[in-house]
């Protein structure tokens, strides 16, 4: 996978990640440019584009669209279940996640993708141990945060 | 002086306020200010909370503050997601990797991953901070290290850290031991020679039971089996251990923690089946070892759901790969012919691209699905039916032609004009390289006009009036009836129609008497008047219609009076090429009436190699028109504008030869392909009626720009004396020379018609090598690489240009290259193989250049093609030739 982009009907963009380094202007550029051409589709059209020489893999979760580029060689009905496994594991953690959970805790959605793909490729098939890693790493954060200034003072808030 | 006093204390106590409200103790919450900024209500209000939070952040940036630092990187990153600038927190980030607190690390990496990508210079930095949370005792904390290395590690962290990530990869912590395994997987493909460093960890790999060190393990194989192919080699042992892996996540029961809708890890599976292919390609030991477990995974997976699908997906893949058994790539084919069925337009869709990528190994396996596949041209999905069309033209032979031109022609009728040029094409090329005869080809190529209506591209006219002009009398007769047909009842909206039917009334006006009950004089000029009037028709048809009507005045001699007056209504039309042919053939009608006959008879039949036309369509509208006519046809090639011209010439006479050496002017003479300039004049002294020639050929020479074909235009027509000068004797005499003498000095000005003769005499299999100058890449961009390769004899360079086209999937047609050297060189580009590159296919084309003078070669390149239907244009120079092919 190259790059993963969450952004909403509106076309605001609440999540990148990007495992191949381009310049930020061309981010924006490519941001801007997958935004468009995908908010144009149509709900009936398939959910690939060939574009560039990348093939991207794209769907529709209420109001947000999760869209990733893969490779030539990559499979691109295995990244629907990639993308998929990523929104299940959202909804794990949040409880039925919604849009703005994934703006008030955009950290949060960037540390579970992490914990289950890495350097654009997936390294965690099981549900369980990549909820495991991230309540363990949570925890660690609450226990350097003073007990009574949780969400107060020093949290992220 | 108090009251001065008062405003200066007041002015102080403001500043003093506004300076708290700056510089607050506690900065903002993160959640507070999302919510600020989410309820902004204009851009400009979204911006002035930016900017003021941003200006908070740096002050506290600037204060070395370690308390909130964290929560201003995290919302300096927010404020980065919404598009605005966030370097300034790129050493913020590194100051948090930096802390010991677990947070602050976490928020550290994701900041350096998002605002650092390999080409920042503060790498340095980093690298010593990875390096020591590699170390860290806490797994996550080396986990964050591992997994910001694999996505922004450049080649001098891969090189500083490989050592750590190597340690990591031995580790007995499956979590770490699955993230070390990309890290590896992002050096090597960073620094290729560390690969080897590598190698002996992997051995443990396949043994694992972890499904994380499993799949990563495996795409770490995977990437060193594509990086090297001694690998490749080292790892042909496993195939033995993959299939076993495969076989037990096939045949394990229901296990929880793996399972997805009843499918055991599908995201392991497919990376395996991906590995088995890598190894099992061109390698038949490794294949069938394979086999057995690629026809289990085949027919025993659940094909209900997208994650089973995926799966037979790539187990298809895997199979046309390898050297499968027939049996098993029959399986494979009708997989996909079954997901063609499928409701879900996903899988549909990448099985019309697969069939694709394999209808060419296995034609026969996808003729067999061919109905299901026509069915999808009728889909409601845009990209599907794209896609159908493209394997519907792949899968047309000679045996199945009839048929499917009929479905594609029912595909073009309601198709998407964005379809209809690239449809209309690729239906000509078929039935070029399929007709089983030519009246069924005249009759296709008819209904591709017809059913494309204006998005025909023009070539597709080029090449009906083409195929109509060297049939036989029968079907020309044939064709008469049909366009007559159309063209006196046809709509005037549709171009290309009336000018197929326009050049064919007129040309072969003799065989309209011939139609049903014979068509009267009266009724075909009411038709042409009715072209020739209206204002639907583009200048481009009244010229075909015009032209048309002289040749059917000259062969209905009924109608003469009526064509007359038309044409002469035409000499004050405001369109200058309208205007320049009703003043001409106004001429024709009066001064030299006597010669109107011979001038407008029949056209020779269009001389042109079959091969290339059926290797591309477009190439045919330069052939024919190269072909057709020398010099001055040459010269308007690309020149649609002039089809008229084109097509207009009785090669009996010479004067044609004239009227078109004009035609061809009044459009830019920089479409020449050739440079031209250097053509020297011919011997002085051939008399003064010459002279008008000469300077035509001058300023072709001079001008090169569309301005001087211009004036050199209205001159002879001022002048008056473009038909004298075309009949007189002399000049017939010159221009005999110059057009047939390719010994002459004039070498160069008849390039366009050297190129078609010398197609075929050109001895291809006997250039020997060329290896002694090397090889040359002159372009590689927008997907096509142009090599050159040299090979020389005394002044004559023959270069050899090989152009590749490096997609993958994009086609590439209508390739034009054009050249130009400098003025004491002589350049000559012969005709390509082709003109349409498949992806990753070649073509080659043969430039000679003729450099007496051993002067420094230098080419300026124009280069022009349609990538799937987009026109590239581009420019090149070159400059780094071999200095040997001109010294010595």
């Amino acid at each position: 996978m190259q790059f993963m982009l969450l952004f909403s009907r509106q076309g605001k963009l609440r999540l990148q990640k990007w495992y191949v380094a381009h310049p930020d202007k061309a981010k924006k550029k490519i941001t801007r440019e997958l935004i468009t051409t995908i908010l144009a589709r149509k709900p009936k059209m398939s959910s690939f584009l060939e574009w560039r020489d990348l093939k991207i893999v794209y769907k529709r979760y209420a109001s947000l669209y999760f869209c990733c580029a893969i490779d030539q060689e990559d499979n691109e009905l295995l990244t629907l279940e990639v993308i998929h496994r990523y929104v299940e594991l959202l909804d794990k953690y949040f409880g039925s996640v919604c849009e703005l959970d994934i703006i008030f805790n955009f950290e949060k959605a960037y540390f579970m993708l992490d914990e289950l793909v890495v350097g654009g490729e997936v390294c965690e098939t099981s549900k369980k141990n990549v909820l495991k890693a991230i309540a363990a790493q949570d925890l660690l954060q609450e226990d350097e945060t003073p007990p009574n200034a949780l969400f107060d003072e020093h949290g992220l808030g | 002086m108090s009251s001065i006093k008062q405003v200066i204390n007041e002015a102080v106590e403001k500043g003093k306020e506004v300076y708290d409200k700056v510089r607050q103790p506690n900065p903002i919450r993160l959640r507070d200010l999302i919510r600020q900024i989410r309820s902004a209500k204009t851009a400009a209000e979204e911006r002035s909370v930016v900017n003021k939070e941003c200006a908070a952040i740096r002050l506290t940036f600037r204060e070395e503050d370690s308390v909130w630092r964290c929560r201003n990187v995290a919302k300096l990153l927010y404020i980065h997601m919404l598009g605005y600038p966030a370097h300034f927190g790129q050493m913020e980030c590194l100051k948090l990797i930096a802390s010991p607190r677990f947070t602050d690390k976490r928020i550290g990496y994701l900041g350096a991953m998002l605002l650092l990508d390999e080409r920042q210079d503060v790498h340095l930095l980093i690298t010593n901070s990875l390096k020591n949370d590699l170390k860290s005792p806490t797994q996550f904390v080396q986990g964050l290290a591992l997994c910001t290395l694999a996505a922004i590690a450049s080649p001098e962290m891969a090189r500083d850290l490989a050592d750590e990530v190597e340690r990591l990869l031995k580790s007995s912590n499956a979590y770490i031991r699955k993230k070390a395994a990309i890290c590896a997987v992002r050096i090597m493909s960073k620094v290729p020679e560390l690969l080897e460093m590598f190698l002996p960890a992997t051995r443990n790999l396949l043994s694992e039971k972890n499904h994380g060190v499993l799949i990563t393990g495996i795409t770490l194989i995977t990437s060193m089996c594509v990086q090297s192919p001694d690998t490749l080699d080292h790892f042909k042992k496993t195939v033995g251990n993959l299939v076993r892996i495969l076989k037990n996540l096939v045949m394990a029961g229901y296990s929880p923690e793996h399972d997805v809708q009843g499918v055991s890890d599908p995201f392991l599976q497919v990376k395996v089946l991906k590995l088995l292919r890598i190894l099992g390609r061109g390698d038949g030991q490794a294949s069938e070892t394979m086999n057995d477990i690629l026809a289990q995974v085949a027919t025993n997976t659940e094909a209900t759901k997208n994650v089973g699908n995926a799966i037979l997906y790539e187990t298809v893949l895997s199979i046309m790969d390898i050297q499968s058994e027939t049996g098993l790539r029959v399986l494979a084919v009708n997989i996909l012919g079954r997901f063609l069925l499928n409701v879900d337009k996903n899988i549909k869709y990448v099985a019309l691209h697969t069939l694709l990528k394999v209808v060419h190994q296995d034609n026969q396996a996808v003729q067999r699905h061919r109905t299901t596949i026509l069915e999808c041209l009728k889909d409601a999905d845009i990209t599907i039916r794209r896609r159908a069309m493209e394997l519907c033209f792949a899968l047309i032979n000679p045996s199945n032609v009839r048929t499917m031109m009929k479905e594609l022609i029912s595909f073009l009728e309601t198709a998407e004009t964005e379809f209809k040029a690239v449809c209309s094409s690729k239906c000509v090329t078929a039935a070029e390289q399929f007709s089983p005869n030519t009246r069924w080809h005249i009759d296709t190529l008819l209904k591709v006009i017809i059913a494309a209506g204006n998005s025909v591209p023009d070539d597709v006219v080029a090449c009906t009036i083409q195929l109509i002009a060297e049939s036989g009398e029968a079907e020309q007769q044939y064709a008469v009836a049909e366009l007559w047909q159309r063209l006196s009842a046809a709509p005037l909206d549709t171009q290309p129609l009336l000018q197929v039917a326009t050049w064919v009334c007129g040309e072969f006006a003799n065989f309209l008497s011939l139609v049903g009950g014979g068509v009267s004089e009266g009724e075909v000029v009411a038709v042409y008047q009715r072209i020739l009037w209206s204002s639907q028709c583009s200048a481009v048809t009244k010229q075909y219609a015009i032209t048309s009507s002289m040749k059917l005045a000259s062969r209905m001699p009924g109608t003469n009076s009526l064509v007359a007056q038309m044409v002469s209504a035409y000499g004050s039309h405001l369109n200058v090429e309208l205007q320049q042919r009703g003043v001409e053939y106004t001429q024709l009608f009066t001064r030299y009436d006597s010669m109107r006959g011979p001038l407008l008879e029949r056209m020779p039949p269009f001389e042109r190699s079959r091969l290339r036309v059926s290797q591309d369509a477009a190439a045919a509208n330069a052939a024919a028109a190269a072909a057709a006519a020398p010099l001055a046809n040459g010269l308007h090639n690309n020149n649609n504008n002039d089809a008229v011209a084109a097509v207009q010439a009785p090669s009996q006479s010479d004067s044609n030869a004239l009227l078109d050496l004009l035609g061809g002017l009044d459009d830019s003479a920089n479409d020449v392909p050739v440079q031209v300039k250097s053509a020297p004049l011919p011997p002085a002294g051939t008399g003064s009626l010459n002279s008008d020639i000469l300077d035509l050929l001058g300023g072709l020479g001079g001008g090169g720009g569309g301005d001087s074909g211009g004036t050199l235009i209205s001159r002879t027509v001022n002048n008056g004396g473009i038909l004298d000068t075309g009949l007189g004797s002399a000049s017939n005499n010159l221009l005999d020379d110059l057009l047939n003498n390719s010994s002459s000095n004039l070498n160069n000005s008849t390039l366009a018609n050297n190129t078609i003769n010398s197609t075929n005499s050109l001895p291809v299999s006997t250039l020997p090598s060329s290896d002694e100058y090397g090889s040359l890449t002159i372009y590689e961009r927008n997907n096509l690489r142009l090599v050159m390769t040299f090979q020389r004899q005394d002044s004559l360079t023959t270069i050899t240009l090989t152009a590749t086209n490096s997609s993958t999937s994009c086609n590439i047609t209508d390739f034009l290259f054009q050249a130009a050297v400098p003025k004491s060189l002589q350049l000559q580009l012969l005709t390509p193989s082709s003109t349409s590159l498949a992806p990753a296919a070649s073509l080659t084309q043969f430039i000679r250049v003729n450099n007496p003078n051993k002067a420094v070669l230098r080419m300026k390149l124009r280069l022009s093609w349609f990538a799937d239907g987009v026109k590239i244009e581009d420019q090149n120079e070159v400059n780094n030739f071999p200095p040997a092919l001109w010294q010595y």
